[in-house]
């Protein structure tokens, strides 16, 4: 039985375990996206030149509405794990470094919550 | 720019120092840069998306305000930065997820989906605006 703590081992003094879970969530989303994207810009595409009730009217559909929600949710998950990488291999300073991590967390939770309560909001709205 | 040698350390090139002058850049390299280039970039393109999707729910004047900016020339130009830098990402993607399961680690077959990556990219782009210019 290993005296280690859990803290211990995760600093990469050891195995913690779970050192696969970042790479695979990353290609998971990859490939979700790879569908999602392509519905999305060619759809947005369709809408050039559309107005606010155009624009209303597509958000409106049940169909787009949960697509879009879709492509928010694996679009900003997928984005976090990157900048997190891109963080993790340029910045060397740990606190910064550990700073930076909480902000790429928070900031892309709060632009993921805030863009699915902008769809439901529409897609839900009379 | 300069690069201090730590104290005590006789003067040496380091890395970044190669860029440019030494090092000669390789189609698979500069693919490398760009994905991670455009990652980054898209990053912030999200921003564009959230920024459109709750502008929208904020109603016809605040969309207004958003749209604006979207239509004129420089949102345009934003925008097929955007798209090429989405579907550049997308397809330079694939490519690495053929990495992952072991194929096309072969230098010319890396060259050649390489290539690929580069045209489909493009042409995926021009098919976009095509449709958007042609509704």
């Amino acid at each position: 039985m290993s005296m280690r703590s859990p803290l211990g081992q995760a600093r990469g003094l050891g195995s913690a375990k779970d050192g696969t879970h970042h790479f695979w969530v990353q290609r998971i989303s990859a490939v979700a996206l790879i569908p999602l994207s392509l519905w999305f810009v060619f759809s947005v595409a369709q809408l050039a030149g559309g107005d606010f009730y155009m624009v209303r009217h597509w958000v409106h559909a049940p169909s787009v509405a949960i697509t879009l929600v879709l492509f928010v949710v694996a679009a900003l998950y997928h984005s976090m794990l990157g900048v997190q990488v891109v963080i993790e291999d340029y910045i060397g300073n740990e606190g910064s470094k550990i700073v930076a991590l909480l902000l790429n967390k928070f900031l892309h939770a709060i632009v993921a919550v805030s863009t699915i309560f902008a769809v439901l909001k529409v897609a839900l709205g009379s | 720019m300069s690069h201090q040698p730590p104290k005590g350390l006789p003067s040496r090139p380091m890395s970044p120092f190669m860029l440019g002058q030494y090092y000669r850049f390789q189609l698979t390299s500069v693919l490398s840069f760009i994905h991670r280039l455009t990652g980054i970039g898209l990053s912030f393109g999200t921003l564009l998306l959230a920024g459109w999707l709750i502008t929208l729910a904020g109603g016809p004047e605040t969309y207004g305000m958003f749209a604006k900016h979207l239509t004129a020339w420089y949102g345009q130009v934003l925008l097929f930065c955007w798209s090429w830098a989405l579907l550049y990402h997308l397809c330079n993607g694939i490519r690495h997820l053929g990495w992952d399961i072991g194929k096309g680690y072969e230098l010319k077959t890396a060259y050649a989906t390489g290539y690929a990556v580069v045209i489909v990219s493009l042409l995926l782009t021009a098919s976009v605006w095509a449709v958007a210019c042609l509704k």
